[in-house]
């Protein structure tokens, strides 16, 4: 078998320009891989046979040449999309039986994107339902599988994209990260997953969460990859008022192996108790690896640290519960059968039609914006995020980046923390502040555990400097091998 | 005991603007069901909306006509509910920084002027439409409205009266109509209007109200209140108690009666929409907007008084009508008699209009009627006849000389002709001719009168007068 | 501090629409106390004199011209409904 499914973007892009392989040749390793090995990992919500041929807008043994744009160009890319993500006529159902069988009527905007610059849309990606998770447990379908361990979370919401990513099912993926979803399941499986700065990337077409935090971005097998996927759907776009009118930087040229001088915080509240030793560790080594080559780096206070999570399961869920109030069986998806009024149609519907987890969080969020809590709840929790925010401004006035942990574990069994969602959203505590923020963050390999489970490294820097966060992780990454290895699938 | 009625107006405005208000869909009413939607206004999970800045400056317009206070920052909110007609199951809105507020009204009441308070004007966006299918428990829903911008004008409850709150309706019409915002058509529904009222004993103090709605005119307003005082000075005069409810206007019984609700008070759990960002105005962006504002009713009376030499009233009544005021200081250019061109747009022409043919659907344009006053002037018609001339030109569209010459309407100013007839009226008339003479002037005006019978009106009434006199001092 | 209950579950999923059963109710209760007992944390952060942020980016005035765009077509715009009728979504009626 080929092993044209293993190959990076940018690997198989050479491939194409050496005319060793067509796309139809990559898209045919790709999907004898799924065929294979899906099975064991379920990453996909809908498979991406329906996207070839007749969909696919890519010429798919054209002569490349004419759709070369330096840096831009992903003529022939296979990119799977989290299913949260609107592809026209295509099933986008945020593995929510709410959505079954929607088939929106447009592309959003990041799809536009991405068929302009020639990628193949491969599939669309599992996840948690609306994106409410850290492991994927909660989608209708079924839990995706890590593919370092099957038996284990890949982490979530966008698990699905990280694990086909990791799998070698797919060469790119794009994600979705309100409170840390691109960024936890990349840590945990092993690949390079980054959160933009809010507003760097359109949403218009991403389904929902929390409006105030969401943001689509990569996930790649290496930090390269990323930088040619932000080039593509980076960008201001005027159907999308909160998205920024700042220019796109080519992203490839950060790819720069230089930390020299770079002034790197470590935030001294995110090393707690409750952090595994081994993930403590490999962030140790790991900023090591880039103090040796030449960065320097210090002790930094985020003091309002503590309240992050408290402060986020406020405002993501008094979003969601606004987001998720047109979900009601009148326009699209399931609609519950044999009501006579409509407001038992409409109760039903939701009560039928939502997950746990999603009711967990409508009650949570309608309960923090309701007449009486509103300001002890919401207003409350929108002022401490001015303290979190300030945080940040006031460390990057002295720092260049900042580095922690993505994740205080590494994946944890399935069914481990279902019945404890509190401990469920505490997982989330060293990616949460970034989406409150506002500022970019990545998370890339940095090691394993010994039972040969990914740890991740988190990269963040200020609004709009993707650029540093790049540039550190391409050195860190391009002076070490984790990014080479493969789960034994 | 003394009840005073406080009533306060919730007038709900459509904008008349090309696009919704957050997206790019058309306005234009009466298009096939559903046709006019996108994913935006359809509420399409993944939509985002992006606000028009036409709606914007409409709004920023009537909010300084009603001179009100523009804040200097001002943000959407969202106002959270279910209902098959809103697609989000929230209605953008605003809520605690509204776009204005503070603003006044002034209406005339028992020929004193009174201001009216606004409250605040802001924007929001329309519901879509349901229709209601007979004997079948399902209801259709056409998105066509959805989005469709508008504008919340609410007043102080400063009104006293159904009459003063018919006043206000008129006048903020009138505003709106020159501003040329909204088609403020309440039949269409681009106008519509809720009513807040209470009863008191005393004026500066707040009784337990009542929420009126399903008032489809202005009349309907006035009625709807008037019943709605005579009910509630009722209850209260035989002791029982006013229910704090939404009650609604049924025209033909011409009652309220309780709206039966399920739901108890809303709570709408008001948030600021994490989807658009806030708008912050400068004094400059405010008085561009201030300067290109059109003169607006009330100056232009004062300008129209002191310019032409009309009464207040007559003035008062032409600028109502933005429309009316135009074609005045038109055809005041081609004809310069202002009092006469008011006499016959407040008398003949004002009566040809109705609520849906306004004075641009008449065939009278302003070249036309100055034609037939030019008639009367050279005497070919009389002032009488040029009444059915005018009659004539509206019905046909046809100028004054055509109208004339067709029925023959042309004054008589030919002495022989009129001594002719004067001799014969007054050999028919012995008695009056007799009062006449012992000093009745009465008997004159009917002496004339039976003049202008005999030759069909169109004697020239001046020279009857003349003649007749003559006649009646020769014997 | 506030007491958490099932009375306050079942108010909540009635403003938000959503029909729950009794252990749902009951279990959601017993979680969200706890959730919103950690969440009382944030009692302990100083907020006084400092401004709610609804907008992390300092973006304003953002408007788009009052020109019409093309609508979906309506079989698009129909496509999803559940149930329809002509060119118009069908719903059960709102029983007053």
């Amino acid at each position: 078998m080929s092993e044209l499914h293993k190959l990076t973007a940018n690997q198989l892009k050479q491939e194409y320009k050496n005319g060793k392989t067509t796309p139809q040749g990559a898209m045919q390793a790709l999907l004898e891989r799924i065929e294979k090995i899906e099975p064991k990992v379920k990453a996909f919500a809908h498979l991406p046979e329906r996207c070839l041929a007749k969909r696919c807008q890519a010429p798919l043994t054209q002569k490349i040449d004419r759709f070369e744009v330096p840096g831009t160009f992903l003529h022939g890319i296979p990119v799977a999309i989290k299913d949260n993500i609107c592809v026209k006529d295509e099933l986008t159902t945020c593995a929510s039986k709410i959505l079954e069988g929607f088939r929106p009527p447009y592309d959003a905007t990041v799809i536009e994107k991405l068929r302009n610059a020639g990628a193949i849309l491969f599939g669309k990606t599992n996840m948690d339902e609306f994106a409410f998770g850290s492991s994927c447990e909660n989608s209708c379908y079924y839990p995706t599988r890590n593919p370092w361990d099957t038996a284990r979370i890949p982490g979530g919401s966008s698990g699905g994209s990280a694990a086909a990513v990791a799998a070698d099912e797919v060469t790119m993926a794009l994600g979705s990260d309100t409170g840390g979803s691109i960024r936890q399941p990349a840590s945990l499986c092993g690949v390079v997953g980054l959160k933009p700065t809010y507003g760097r990337v359109s949403r218009y077409g991403l389904i929902a969460f929390a409006s105030s935090l969401d943001q689509i971005g990569p996930i790649t097998k290496d930090v390269s990859d990323a930088a040619l996927l932000m080039n593509v759907i980076a960008g201001h776009d005027e159907r999308d008022t909160t998205s920024a009118d700042v220019a796109v930087p080519d992203y490839i040229k950060s790819l720069t192996k230089n930390v020299k001088g770079l002034k790197i915080g470590i935030p001294k509240e995110y090393f707690i108790k409750g952090i595994d030793p081994e993930v403590k560790s490999a962030i140790e080594i790991a900023v090591k690896v880039l103090t040796d080559l030449g960065a320097i780096c210090k002790e930094v206070s985020l003091p309002s640290t503590e309240y992050a999570v408290s402060v986020y399961y406020i405002i993501a869920t008094a979003e969601a519960s606004s987001n998720l109030a047109r979900f009601d069986g009148v326009r699209y998806g399931y609609r519950h059968q044999g009501e006579a009024s409509m407001i038992d149609m409409v109760a039903n519907t939701r009560g039928d039609g939502f997950g746990a987890e999603a009711k967990r969080r409508i009650i949570l969020g309608t309960f923090a914006l309701s007449s009486g809590y509103y300001d002890a709840y919401y207003l409350k929790a929108q002022k401490v995020r001015t303290l979190i925010k300030r945080d940040f401004d006031e460390a990057f006035k002295k720092f260049d980046c900042i580095i922690t942990p993505t994740s205080p574990t590494a994946a944890f069994k399935i069914g481990e923390k279902t019945s404890d969602p509190l401990s469920m959203y505490l997982s989330d505590i060293f990616t949460i502040s970034a989406n409150l923020a506002g500022i970019p963050a990545m998370s890339v390999p940095c090691g394993f555990t010994k039972d040969n489970l990914p740890i991740g490294m988190q990269i963040l820097s200020k609004p709009f400097d993707e650029e540093t966060i790049f540039r550190t992780a391409f050195t860190y990454e391009q002076n070490t091998q984790w990014h080479t290895r493969k789960p034994k699938l | 005991m003394k009840y005073y009625p406080i009533i306060g107006l919730e007038v709900h405005l459509e904008l008349n603007t090309e696009s919704k208000v957050f997206c790019g869909c058309s306005t234009q009413f009466g298009s096939a069901p559903n046709s006019q939607v996108c994913p935006v206004c359809l509420g399409l999970p993944g939509s985002l909306p992006v606000l028009n800045k036409t709606a914007l400056t409409y709004a920023l317009k009537v909010a300084l006509a009603l001179n009100c206070e523009i804040a200097d920052f001002t943000k959407f909110d969202r106002k959270n509910y279910f209902y098959p007609d809103l697609p989000k199951s929230y209605q953008i809105s605003q809520y605690d920084k509204p776009l204005s507020k503070a603003g006044w009204l002034d209406i005339e009441t028992n020929g004193a002027l009174k201001r009216i308070g606004i409250t605040r004007v802001h924007q929001e966006e329309d519901t879509g439409k349901l229709l209601h299918k007979e004997g079948v428990a399902m209801s259709l829903v056409d998105f066509n409205r959805s989005g469709i911008p508008l504008l919340e004008i609410v007043s102080e409850p400063d009104m006293n009266s159904a009459e003063e709150a018919y006043e206000y309706l008129t006048r903020l019409k009138a505003i709106l109509e020159y501003l040329d915002v909204s088609d403020c058509d309440m039949e269409k529904g681009s106008l519509r209007c809720d009513a807040n009222i209470s009863i008191s004993t005393d004026p500066k103090k707040l009784g337990t109200k009542a929420e009126i709605k399903n008032m489809n005119s202005f009349k309907a307003v006035r009625s709807a209140l008037e019943h709605e005082i005579t009910r509630q000075t009722g209850m209260l005069s035989e002791g029982s108690r006013i229910i704090q409810e939404t009650r609604l206007w049924d025209d033909n019984k011409g009652i309220t009666l309780p709206m039966r609700s399920k739901e108890g008070a809303h709570d709408y759990r008001y948030f600021p929409e994490p989807d658009l960002v806030p708008f912050i105005f400068s004094s400059e962006d405010i008085k561009k907007v201030a300067d290109s504002l059109p003169e607006l009713p009330t100056s232009r009376r004062k300008r129209i008084i002191e310019q032409y030499s009309l009464s207040e009233y007559d003035a008062s009544v032409l600028t109502q009508d933005k429309d009316m005021a135009d074609y005045f200081e038109e055809a005041v250019k081609l004809y310069n008699k202002p009092k006469s061109v008011a006499n016959w747009l407040l008398s003949d022409i004002a009566a040809a209009t109705s609520s849906t043919v306004g004075i641009k659907q008449l065939n009278l344009s302003v070249g036309r009627l100055v034609e037939m006053l030019k008639m009367i002037d050279s005497g070919v018609i009389s002032g009488k006849i040029a009444k059915d001339v005018l009659a004539g030109m509206i019905d046909t569209g046809k100028p004054a000389a055509a109208i004339v010459k067709e029925k023959g309407l042309e004054q008589i100013s030919d002495d022989k002709v009129i001594e002719n007839a004067a001799d014969n009226v007054l050999r028919e008339n012995p008695k009056a001719v007799e009062d006449y003479r012992s000093g009745k002037a009465t008997a004159l005006t009917f002496l004339v009168g039976q003049l202008m019978r005999h030759t069909k009106g169109k004697a020239n009434p001046a020279i009857a007068n003349k003649i007749l006199i003559k006649k009646l001092g020769a014997s | 501090m506030m007491k958490f209950d099932k009375t306050i579950v079942e108010y909540t999923a009635k403003l938000a629409r959503m029909k729950l059963s009794d252990k749902e109710t009951r279990e959601l209760a017993l979680q969200l106390a706890d959730i919103l007992k950690y969440i009382e944390k944030l009692n302990q952060a100083d907020t006084s004199g400092v401004e709610p942020t609804s907008h992390v980016l300092p973006i304003k005035n953002v408007f788009r011209q009052d020109k019409v765009k093309k609508s979906l077509n309506i079989a698009d715009a129909l496509k999803n409904a559940p149930e329809k009728e002509g060119d118009f979504f069908k719903v059960p009626r709102i029983i007053e």
